[in-house]
């Protein structure tokens, strides 16, 4: 827990803007130079009910969360509540300090808006800031904002507050400002930053030992989240049409698709629900668009049906499944990763569909074009899967990750030319011909509506080669053979080409941790802490759900003696989907677990670690738990 | 260059070019309506002048279902209650396409019900066929949504407690822009009916009387049809609202009554399609999104182009 890093807390009422400030406030970290990820704890409510976001910045990478904070700007919430409320939900208006003291590192800073907040309301405060040694600032922020311009200002205030407590330029916060806003409110923003600024520096003995981290990084980088990654990587891979129905966190990507799919030329259509969702992004595909769709858990529920009417008339799609916490409706706004088995398993009879799982927004970009190439290459329903914390949380990417080309090709499709020498029967193209000596991978042709000599019926009944119901064993087992088949196929263009599977820390460690999705970033601090205990690690990340990535694991696993499973879930079903695919290693699979609605910081999966295999470490403190797998 | 070359061919069309070169055994049972479907849908295609191959037929699942069997275009054959959304997206993507989605009164009231009331609301320029033989057919005559009340079937022996739905007036308040019903004993009408309804640049709903002589013997479908346009005795005007759903109540009052009345009920061609006016606010392109994979002078945007707002 050392001090090279600022990890600031901005808390206020849900509402209060408290999203956009600390937005700028982490953009104007990263053009100092430095790597930022944001953290952002959301109640389920609209307006109202205590919030924060957390920005970490390091001049080294960063990549989860970290342990604790250390500066928290506290601005009140503003959202009067009736009585009776009050009694419901506490005094709301105090929680911004009360609710995220418990966390704030030793020797800690504390600024809280004394317009808003009493701290003489708060039992033992000056006692527990004592013995934490925080240093503690009171500023009428709301004051000051009000006396410039509007009481929302205040978080400009709390801002100018922040960088002169940290030593910070006030330059990149000026510039966001000012890309943001104009006339009279930007003055007004201005005016409140700098005297904020000023009256901290003359008004208050800075006692703190805290100041900003130097950034040194200067590769040109990009604040996104996951969600970007993923909007980003279907509008480069020539995705033109969605169709969804809101839900969150799924939300996010129907969004940013929303927002940029007309000027690009493309189509974005919110729909009556997900079984309509799914099936119009079938329809657009199967008429010549590249579609997407997704949802979270409840609504990819409801797509379970489509989902498997893609796969048997081999239509491609792209689902995007967004995971929150479950089961049933859950908790709306909280991570967690237990959509796993649902993903892979959901829809009728043997299921043939591809399933990525990025861990973090740069993958989330670079497979999502991987998951069309492949949906459109051989023809197959491909899934993107993440969850609420890949989501919305924010992190600093080289701009370089996405500056590539375009990749508009529909993949395997006849043209008009090949159709004039097509296989046809009784007039009739053949776009469901048998693969018999396995020459195509498992993919038959494909036409497009409007195609001459090229047309045919898609059904989701079992067909023949063109298309017509039919229940013939013969043809039923030849068909299902070239369906299951292209997996293998993907699975050696996936070993070839893709590098999902990532491995961090000492090549010959003697132990591993093994995670998918949104835990690779704090299981990679995790490692390093490890190893600068003098333990040996390290881990690896998966993202070949399905096909799974078979021989990386297994060569991973077999080079270690014991391996952690580290998942956020209370299940274990990466773990058991590991234990399935591989059929062994049983014996050397122990899982963390947690299912909290909180993501991991790196301090649990280092105690977890010690619990379990460097001897001892006292668990109870947090909400995590250790299970080993059964059999082999 | 197009990529489509099929699209907007003109020449003479033939109906028999819809009839595949070998006809899959046509499962359904002797006496269906759901021949007199296929076979008006087979005439009224030349009369529109579309070619098996800009044609794409979406069914959802029933006997109704099988239709894209035996009919020679494109066809998508989905799932229980979805052509609807299948259908619409097609189109949108390549709003040259014919796109016709069919299906029986479960399929489209019960399962669909949500996707007819929202395709209707949004007018896209399709046809929708709903093969009305109030039963279900295929899982073997289980009550519908257009059986009348109180009839009995396996999973409602002491006989429905239901009121049946309300085909027509449902299109109309949920915004369809040409409602009609026909009959498959009526093939001159259905052939019109279906023709109009393909030329209508809007969504046009047929509410098509089928017979099931396997589940539903004793439906009406069997007494003669009155054409409200070919009868004095019903004069209304089918481009206002307010008598097209007078007449729609009439009708479908007086059919659990046996009088069967069809013909056409409401024709709006004024309201602008959901293309159109999609288009209008920008959010659709002009021309049809599947063309351009196909175009190699496309250019491309990228999402690198819109980092600036990351910075
Ligand atoms: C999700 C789902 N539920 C149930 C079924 C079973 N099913 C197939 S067809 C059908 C009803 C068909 O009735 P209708 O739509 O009136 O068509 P018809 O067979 O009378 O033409 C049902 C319930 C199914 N295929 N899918
Ligand atoms: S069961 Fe009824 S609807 Fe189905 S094919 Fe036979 S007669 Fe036609």
């Amino acid at each position: 827990m050392t001090d090279d890093e600022l990890i600031w807390r901005i808390a206020g009422g849900s509402g209060d803007g408290i999203d956009s400030t600390s937005q700028n406030f982490a953009k104007a970290l990263m053009r100092s130079g430095l790597n930022v990820f944001t953290h952002r704890h959301y109640p389920s409510r609209i307006r109202g009910g205590h919030t924060y976001v957390e920005i970490r910045a390091k001049d080294e990478p960063v990549k989860s969360r970290g342990d604790n904070y250390n500066f928290l700007l506290a601005l009140g919430d503003s959202f009067a509540r009736n009585p009776q409320e009050e009694a419901y939900y506490g005094n709301e208006e105090i929680k911004p300090l009360t609710e995220n003291l418990d966390e704030l590192r030793e020797g800690g800073v504390i600024v809280y808006d004394s317009g808003l907040l009493d701290a003489s309301e708060i039992e033992n405060f000056d006692e527990r800031a004592e013995e934490n040694d925080w240093h503690v600032y009171d500023l009428d922020l709301r004051g000051l904002a009000k006396e410039h311009g509007r009481e929302v200002m205040r978080n400009t205030a709390g801002v100018g507050a922040t960088a002169a407590l940290l030593d910070m330029d006030l330059e990149h916060i000026k510039g966001l400002m000012s890309d943001a806003m104009s006339g009279d409110v930007l003055e007004a923003n201005i005016q409140i930053l700098e005297e904020a600024y000023e009256s901290v520096n003359e008004d208050y003995e800075h006692t703190h030992d805290l100041r900003a981290p130097t950034g040194t990084q200067d590769e040109e980088q990009v604040l996104v989240s996951g969600s970007h990654g993923i909007a980003y990587g279907s509008l480069d891979e020539g995705c033109r049409f969605i169709s969804g129905y809101p839900m969150t966190p799924w939300t996010d990507v129907f969004t940013i698709m929303t927002q940029h799919l007309p000027e690009m030329g493309g189509i974005s259509e919110q729909v009556e629900d997900e079984i309509a969702a799914a099936s119009l992004a079938i329809g657009a595909s199967h008429a010549g668009a590249k579609a997407m769709s997704g949802s979270s858990g409840g609504g990819f529920a409801l797509m379970s049906e489509p989902l498997g009417l893609a796969e048997m008339t081999e239509t491609p799609i792209v689902l995007v499944e967004s995971m929150r916490a479950g089961g049933s409706t859950g908790m709306p706004t909280k991570p967690e990763q237990g959509d796993l088995e649902h993903v892979l398993y959901t829809s009728q009879g043997d299921s043939n569909r591809v399933v990525f799982a990025p861990g973090d927004a740069a993958e989330c970009y670079r497979q999502t074009r991987k998951a069309f190439e492949i949906a459109y290459e051989y023809q197959i329903p491909s899934i993107v899967i993440y969850d609420q914390k890949l989501s919305g949380g924010h992190q600093t990417v080289p701009e370089e990750v996405f500056d590539q080309e375009p990749n508009p090709d529909i993949g395997s499709v006849t043209t008009e030319q090949d159709l004039e020498e097509a296989v046809q029967e009784a007039g009739r193209f053949k776009r469901y011909m048998y693969d018999d000596e396995g020459e195509r991978g498992g993919v038959s042709p494909r036409s497009i509506p409007g195609q001459k000599g090229g047309n045919f019926l898609a059904s989701g009944n079992e067909h023949n080669e063109v298309g017509h119901i039919s229940e013939d064993p013969d043809n039923r087992v030849l068909q299902m053979n070239r369906r299951m088949s292209k997996l293998e196929s993907i699975r050696d263009e996936l070993a070839e080409n893709a590098d999902h599977q990532t491995v961090y820390g000492p090549e010959d460690a003697e132990y591993g941790i093994l995670s998918w999705g949104s835990t690779k970033g704090v299981v990679e601090e995790a490692v390093d802490v490890l190893n600068e205990q003098g333990h040996s690690v390290k881990a690896m990340n998966v993202s070949d759900m399905m096909p799974f990535a078979k021989d990386e694991v297994t060569a991973f696993l077999e080079s270690v003696d014991e391996a952690l499973v580290v998942e956020m879930n209370a299940t274990a079903q990466f773990r058991r989907h590991v234990q399935g695919q591989l059929g062994r290693f049983g014996e050397k699979l122990y899982s963390l677990l947690k299912y909290d609605g909180n993501p991991f910081e790196p301090r649990e999966v280092v105690s977890g670690f010690e619990s379990r295999i460097g001897g001892e470490a006292d668990l109870s403190q947090y909400n995590v738990r250790i299970e080993s797998a059964t059999g082999d | 260059m197009s990529a489509f070359n099929a699209i907007g061919e003109e020449r003479e069309i033939d109906r028999d070019e819809f009839t595949p070169e070998i006809e899959p055994q046509a499962t359904w049972c002797p006496g269906c309506g759901d021949f007199g479907v296929l076979k008006a849908l087979k005439q009224a295609m030349p009369e529109v002048g579309r070619t098996p191959e800009e044609t794409l037929l979406v069914t959802g699942i029933g006997c109704s279902g099988k239709l894209s069997s035996y009919f020679k275009s494109y066809g998508f054959h989905s799932i229980h209650g979805r052509a609807l959304p299948v259908a619409r997206a097609a189109k949108m993507a390549n709003p040259d396409l014919e796109v016709i989605a069919a299906g029986g009164d479960g399929d489209g009231y019960g399962i669909g019900g949500n996707h007819f009331m929202h395709t209707a609301r949004e007018n896209h320029d399709m046809t929708y066929i709903v093969f009305d033989n109030e039963i279900f057919g295929l899982t073997k005559g289980q009550t519908s949504p257009t059986s009348p009340k109180g009839h009995k079937s396996k999973t409602q022996p002491h006989g429905s407690a239901k009121q049946p739905i309300r085909p027509l007036s449902l299109a109309l308040t949920s915004g369809a822009s040409y409602v009609a019903r026909t009959a498959a004993v009526n093939p001159n009408q259905a052939k019109e009916i279906l023709t109009e309804a393909m030329e209508h640049d809007g969504f046009a709903h047929v509410d098509f009387l089928t017979q099931c002589p396997t589940w539903n013997k004793d439906a009406k479908q069997y007494v003669p049809y009155i054409d409200v346009q070919d009868s004095d005795d019903y004069d209304f005007d089918i481009t206002d609202r307010g008598e097209a759903s007078e007449m729609m109540q009439k009708a479908e009052n007086a059919l659990y009554e046996g009088e069967v009345l069809t013909g056409r009920f409401y024709h709006d061609e004024d309201r602008p399609s959901y293309q159109e006016e999609k288009q209008a606010t920008g959010d659709m392109p002009e021309e049809p999104l599947a063309e351009r994979y196909f175009d190699d002078d496309y250019e491309w945007e990228r999402s690198y182009d819109l980092l600036e707002r990351h910075k």
